[in-house]
């Protein structure tokens, strides 16, 4: 019975639905209307927020442009579909949105249960803190008995749960549906602590009235491997997005940038160069995708370390460090496989 | 009809198809099987397509450990209580906030109703500002209002506002003092009951005796006497066995006591505020609904204007006003689902917020939560359902 009111009342939901594509059509139907619809965040600077004439830019941001680029051949058509936590799968589920980067962490239960798949890391996360200078604390240890300010529907709300759990601390959190409210209560007083991903809560400083009044600990309390989310069933387009992003490390290692990647196709002899750019090789074949699909993602967006000094990096206002995101080579763990 | 058929001659039978009673029943039947098909197949259609899309149905989640904190339960939750336990305490939030929020607002529309009406200059335009001015602002922008205008610029947990150092008033929220029950309150409860019953029959009592005699009796005194002085003499004679637990500054917050979180704080005022305004003015219907005649004759007889407005015009007014404050009701329980907006834990911010999100089963959670506040929903309606039938105009 519960199982039949359950699905009766979700007619609506379904009649979207079955209208949707099915397996292997994602990349058609993308052909098809002329752009990719791109689910990211509400505004989370570095990562996917738009500016006062609308146009969007960061690492999610870019993510997606070099979807496009990849498929189309020019990055420009993708159009955005700004989400919430809570809205995020249901929006990919039900087909509203063709792909989802939305500083999204890999787990389990996602990956397993909600009919998704994960196409790889674009930033090795982890949790932290963001306190007032004022409070006077220097550890998360210190943080017992504390008040929190959280956003629903994310795993910052259980990881946070574990961490006071194993520690035999208390706390409170209080729980918000944007992260701009979030921020708003943690200004206004409501809470002593924020806690989101490190990258998030340096993005949100900067939102601040005064952001050298606030710190972030030292303490990173998980694991947030934040990536692209795809439909499961459709291997074919999990297959262009992970390959996309693997182009942009592989360019990377390579030495291939948007600035030379003119002149490396044309006078390169390298043949790691000469495949990604569609020289040599495979190409585009495999992926169903034009000859010069990593050629145009490079050209076009930049390669994996330009995208992250752009949004992330020393080029922009966070200036987070490479850190765990460096390329493997360079003592990081962002390791592509080869492109052969 | 088949017996009104000319006399004599036996009816000429008509071809079956032609018979009223045979395609009447044909066709209700083809409709009955259209419904349902339609409903098999969606339903079918829908269990399909999420099993094709590899995601999980049923309700198994609700056994699953929740893992993550709720700032507000009334009943025991902790992290390591399922996701059925999050329903329950989102749901037991969300009938605090609707219980409490109506019981505010009938007070604040039947106080704003009568004195939009009064003859008071004053009063009258005071009501008036208040309903135009609150029934015409979104009510989202007014819980942001009263949570981020108004109690956010309170003092920080170190500078509390303090009460004889029992209650703190903070931006963290009001702290009072929490009851501990020590053995031999159990007598102290029994005592009210008692005192309850005999309040109900000593009223019983006046009312007849009023009837037969005439004499007025001073139930409201007398009442009051016996409920608070009864359970008072069995508390002292038991020991006082009661405690208060109250609340201490330690490390960053309060402990002990009891808290009103700013966040109930808040959308209790603004689900308050704003149907009061509209149940101000279905009160303000309801009396003008009642003939000017009925106070004049009131008047006449020398009854005082308050006793009038009690006696005369509300019961009448009434008739009008409750199927509107039926309405206002069912806005205010479903309006509370606002909570979601400034943070309060109530059914749809924790059980179709957080809860849907973290075991992705949307299509259930959704269901659950529709059936909830169907269900409040259709109890609140037919509970004032039977009350207007109650207050129905009695005609002898």
């Amino acid at each position: 019975m519960k199982k039949f009111l359950a699905t009766t009342s979700a007619i609506a939901i379904c009649a979207v639905i079955s209208t949707t594509a099915f397996a292997g059509a994602t990349l058609e139907s993308v052909k098809k209307k002329g752009f990719l619809q791109c689910g990211v965040s509400t505004g989370l600077p570095g990562f996917s927020s738009a500016d006062d004439k609308g146009k969007w830019t960061g690492l999610d941001v870019d993510t997606c442009r070099a979807v496009a680029a990849a498929v189309f051949g020019d990055a420009g058509k993708v159009k955005y579909s700004p989400l919430t936590a809570k809205e995020r799968f249901t929006a990919l589920q039900s087909g509203e949105v063709d792909l989802l980067v939305r500083n999204t962490t890999w787990t389990l239960t996602r990956d397993s249960s909600l009919g998704l798949n994960f196409a790889g890391v674009n930033y090795y996360d982890g949790q932290g803190f963001l306190v007032t200078k004022d409070l006077g604390v220097k550890s998360a240890l210190e943080l017992d008995g504390a008040s929190f300010c959280i956003q629903a529907g994310t795993t910052t709300e259980l990881n946070l749960a574990d961490y006071f759990r194993a520690n035999k601390m208390t706390y409170t959190p209080i729980t918000f549906d944007k992260s701009d409210e979030t921020v708003k209560a943690f200004e206004a007083g409501r809470c002593d602590a924020l806690t989101s991903d490190q990258s998030q809560l340096y993005s949100l400083r900067i939102q601040l009235k005064d952001p050298s009044s606030a710190m972030v600990l030292p303490e990173v309390i998980s694991k947030e491997p934040l990536g692209p989310v795809v439909r499961q069933g459709d291997d074919e387009w999990l297959n262009i997005v992970k390959w996309v992003l693997f182009a942009a490390l592989n360019a990377e290692e390579y030495g291939v940038s948007s600035k030379n990647v003119d002149k490396m196709a044309a006078s390169s002899k390298d043949p790691n160069v000469r495949r990604l750019l569609g020289q040599e090789g495979i190409k585009g074949k495999g992926l169903g995708l034009s000859d010069t699909w990593a050629a145009n993602v490079v050209k076009q967006v930049g390669n994996y370390g330009e995208m992250f000094e752009r949004n992330v990096g020393q080029d922009s206002p966070l200036k987070i460090s490479r850190g765990l995101n460096a390329l493997w080579s360079k003592g990081g763990i962002q390791y592509a496989p080869p492109i052969r | 009809m088949a017996t009104e058929q000319p006399s004599g001659s036996a009816p000429a039978k008509a071809a079956l198809w032609r018979r009223p009673v045979f395609r009447s029943t044909v066709f209700q039947v083809l409709l009955v099987l259209g419904v349902l098909g339609t409903g098999y197949y969606l339903f079918t259609n829908t269990l399909h397509n999420l099993e094709q899309r590899g995601i999980s149905t049923g309700f198994d989640f609700l056994s699953v450990e929740a893992g993550f904190g709720i700032v507000q339960t009334l009943i025991p939750y902790d992290e390591t209580y399922t996701f059925g336990r999050t329903f329950l305490v989102g749901l037991i939030n969300t009938l605090l906030v609707s219980g409490l929020g109506i019981a505010l607002a009938t007070v604040i529309g039947f106080g704003m109703g009568v004195a939009r009406l009064s003859s008071n200059w004053l009063v009258a335009r005071v009501a008036t500002v208040y309903i135009e001015t609150f029934r015409n602002i979104p009510l989202l922008l007014q819980i942001m209002f009263w949570y981020f205008a108004v109690l956010q610029p309170l003092p920080r947990p170190k500078q509390s506002l303090e009460l004889g150092g029992t209650v703190f008033l903070n931006n963290r929220g009001l702290y009072l003092p929490s009851p501990v029950f020590e053995p031999g309150f159990q007598w102290v409860a029994m005592a009210f009951v008692v005192a309850v019953i005999a309040v109900i029959f000593m009223a019983r009592w006046a009312h007849r005796r009023r009837e037969q005699t005439g004499q007025q009796f001073h139930t409201v005194y007398y009442s009051l006497g016996i409920l608070l002085g009864l359970p008072l003499l069995v508390f002292l004679v038991a020991g006082s066995p009661l405690a208060w637990d109250y609340p201490a500054l330690k490390g960053f917050n309060f402990r002990g006591g009891m808290t009103v979180i700013p966040e109930l704080a808040a959308l209790l005022l603004a689900l308050s505020i704003y149907t009061g305004a509209f149940i101000a003015e279905a009160v303000r219907s309801g009396i003008l609904a009642v003939s000017h005649g009925q106070t004049e004759a009131a008047f006449a007889l020398g009854i005082r204007p308050s006793v009038t407005l009690r006696l005369v015009i509300i019961p009448q007014a009434m008739r009008v006003i409750i199927p509107q404050l039926t309405s206002q009701y069912l806005n205010l329980t479903k309006n509370s689902s606002l909570a979601t907006a400034v943070g309060y834990p109530d059914l749809v911010a924790v059980f179709a917020g957080t809860t849907l999100n973290q075991t992705g089963q949307a299509v259930e959670v959704i269901a659950m939560t529709m059936g909830v506040y169907l269900t409040i929903s259709l109890t609140i309606s037919m509970f004032m359902n039977w009350y207007n039938n109650k207050k129905q105009l009695v005609e002898r």
